[in-house]
């Protein structure tokens, strides 16, 4: 399967139904995506995807914001081996010694699982550096309105930077006029 | 490129390139002196800065590891990152907002006016409004600070015209969009503000006065300003006349060099410059210089802060335009009734959409806090900025452990909220809520406080020598060529951003040394 196929079958799951999202990805089109990590192995991408998806869940999103982050989780491990070891053991936990690995399990089970490890250094790696990769994503910014840089455009000074019409214009006094 | 030897015994060297550093570094060259200007960070220019908050944290902030300890909300959520301020060419005034006030003429007397606080050290300043006034009309004028001078403030944003409608309805009287050193038309070979939303990113347009682009360059123009960025200073050395001799630094490619100085001036903002001090101890000063009086590193304040942030049915896009655009200064009034001492401002604050999800709810995730950041383009936001009391407890100290890449010890930032600080920050947590309540507010959010960008008092000027570090000129009680130059010096935080009076006191300073050393005295 296409990146691009992939990313459109994944991204309607998302849109549709959390369940099951990353079992999916485990059988559709995850040898390609997971080809592309260094360190990662393909189970503990999919098992870091599906904690991504539940540790910010946003429906509508495109998988790839997802896929980005898992990616920057890999390039971590690769340049510290302590953040890859963190990883390694932090998802064995996760999975837990019997029955439905954490990526195969319902929504509801996944965040029980995630609650119980929340202050762990292992979470809390993954909720960082996902925190700062998929709000810095460009496709994140548009599903949000968020315009992101302003400088090229020449800031809000005529784009809007005032433009809120819901409640009166404060007086001059208060707010003079732009000059 | 400018450099005074190592060996020119003649020099001032000035330790760090901010509000304090730059200014007095410009006050001191226009008035003939050689001035060495360490600064730890890198050489930036608004064409390097980008409008991107993750990217521009790292490339800005001071990120050397600290640790923290105390109960307050901080040690929690940023372990080790206490401070929110810069390292790079022109210090914290990259970021910074651009809010500049004065302080109040009860708030440099608060031992004398809230009376005896259990647990609070305070101590009046030792000096009054008055004797600033000329150096505060100074400040705003080469500032160019709106609403003085005859310059006008600057256009609301969407985020002003929430404050302001809410503001109002509940009464408030004081509802404007400051008074801002950003320039609301061209001035100083500056161009008007753009209204980019970056201010805390480093402004691009250069319509925010920053030492970065104003001072430190007209100090190059004297030809008598030595910048050296990168460099890292790791010592203050002094003499058996108890005078100090120079600073150990390590230059850019972390070789060590001994700058000999005539004067040494400390502006390494409220964490770094007493932990200079306390890593500058000798045998003549075992526990670390100018510390006589115990005080180097207490008191440390931060103001108590917090924010609100308002979720609205139609859109606000709050990150348009000036992260600070407006203020109600009601609250900064004196008013013991509402059961605290010190008074608050509300400033409008905005993130994009990385900072939000960032600082909102600090350790929040999963599904509700994601449909909470799905109202982003809805929502209004607020930052509460008021007086916290000094403790003695609350302290920056050396780490028992922890070193840094020089092989020093780390700062360790102590603080635990004062109950005053408390009533405070939960009294202007629902004002806040109450302003966006009344413009109809959907939901409302308090958020707790980022890392400190006003880092205070930890070498504090005092009437005595063994109440605080410094006197009213910032040279410090024990010697007489060693100068506190930052906001350090403040023996009280009082209600206002603290910029203005740093440049304002810097500016005062450079005038003191020239009269000192035109008396021979220095």
């Amino acid at each position: 399967m296409k990146r691009r196929e992939f990313l459109k079958t994944s991204a309607l799951v998302v849109a549709g139904t959390a369940v099951a999202a990353s079992g999916l990805i485990n059988v559709a089109g995850a040898g390609e995506w997971t080809g592309r990590l260094t360190t990662l192995q393909p189970h503990e991408a999919s098992t870091l995807l599906a904690m991504a998806k539940r540790i910010f869940p946003h429906r509508g999103i495109d998988d790839s914001c997802y896929l980005k982050v898992v990616e920057v989780l890999d390039a971590n491990s690769k340049s510290d081996p302590a953040v890859a070891k963190m990883l390694t053991e932090g998802i064995v936990a996760l999975d837990g010694s019997g029955g439905a690995k954490f990526a195969d399990r319902n929504e509801n089970d996944q965040v029980a699982a995630l609650e119980a490890v929340q202050t762990t250094p292992f979470f809390l790696k993954v909720r960082g550096i996902e925190l700062e990769s998929l709000y810095s994503n460009p496709a994140m910014w548009k599903a949000f309105g968020y315009q992101g840089p302003a400088y090229a455009a020449g800031g809000y000074i005529h784009r809007g930077f005032n433009d809120l019409n819901w409640l009166p214009d404060p007086p001059e006094s208060a707010s003079p006029k732009p000059v | 490129m400018l450099r005074h030897a190592v060996t020119d015994d003649s020099v001032v060297v000035i330790i760090g390139s901010g509000a304090g550093g730059g200014t007095l570094a410009n006050g001191l060259c226009q008035k003939g002196f050689k001035v060495v200007l360490l600064e730890a960070g890198k050489h930036q220019s608004p064409a390097t800065f980008r409008n991107e908050e993750w990217w521009a944290f790292n490339q800005l902030a001071w990120l050397d590891k600290r640790s923290t300890s105390g109960t307050w909300q901080i040690a929690k959520d940023f372990p080790n990152l206490p401070a929110w301020i810069c390292k790079t060419v022109g210090g914290t005034t990259v970021h910074w907002a651009g809010a500049s006030l004065r302080i109040q003429e009860h708030e440099f007397k608060a031992k004398t006016n809230y009376s005896n606080i259990a647990g609070a050290n305070l101590l009046d300043w030792p000096l009054t409004l008055a004797e600033l006034e000329p150096y505060y009309a100074k400040a705003e004028s080469m500032m160019n600070v709106t609403r003085t001078n005859d310059i006008p403030g600057l256009p609301g944003n969407n985020n002003f015209k929430v404050m302001y409608n809410g503001a109002t309805r509940v009464g408030y009287k004081t509802v404007h969009t400051g008074r801002m050193a950003i320039n609301s038309r061209p001035l100083d070979g500056r161009s008007a503000c753009w209204q980019l939303g970056f201010c805390f990113q480093g402004c691009k347009s250069g319509a925010k006065w920053s030492t970065l682009y104003t001072e430190i360059p007209k100090a190059e123009a004297t030809g008598r300003l030595d910048l050296r960025p990168e460099s890292m200073a790791l010592q203050i050395q002094h003499d058996k006349n108890r005078k100090v001799t120079g600073v150990l630094y390590a230059d850019k490619d972390g070789n060590h060099q001994f700058q000999k100085a005539r004067i040494v001036c400390v502006a390494g903002n409220s964490i770094e410059s007493p932990r200079l001090l306390l890593n500058s101890s000798s045998s003549t000063y075992p526990h670390g210089l100018a510390n006589s009086s115990g005080q180097v590193g207490k008191n440390y304040m931060r103001h108590t802060t917090g924010s609100v942030f308002g979720i609205f049915k139609e859109p606000v896009h709050m990150y348009r335009g000036t992260v600070m655009a407006g203020i109600v200064g009601d609250e900064a009034e004196p008013n013991l009734k509402r059961g605290f001492a010190g008074g608050f401002e509300f400033e409008t604050i905005s993130l994009g959409l990385p900072f939000t999800a960032a600082f909102l709810k600090p350790s929040a995730w999963g599904r509700d806090y994601t449909d909470l950041l799905e109202q982003y383009p809805k929502m209004a936001g607020m930052w509460i900025v008021g007086e916290d009391m000094p403790q003695e407890t609350n302290a920056v100290t050396l780490h028992a452990t922890e070193k840094d890449a020089f092989g020093l010890p780390i700062p360790n930032v102590h603080y635990d909220d004062h109950a005053n600080d408390a009533a405070m920050r939960k009294y202007a947590f629902k004002r806040g809520a109450a302003i966006y309540d009344a413009v109809g507010a959907v939901k409302t959010v308090e958020t707790p406080p980022y890392p400190s960008t006003h880092n205070l008092g930890t070498c504090r000027q005092s009437a005595k020598p063994g109440d605080g570090v410094c006197n009213k000129w910032g040279q410090t009680h024990d010697i007489k060529n060693l100068f506190i130059s930052d906001g350090s010096q403040f023996t009280t935080s009082a209600a206002e951003n603290p910029t203005l009076t740093i440049v304002t006191l810097a500016l005062r300073q450079a005038d003191y040394i020239a009269d000192q050393s035109s008396k021979k005295n220095l």
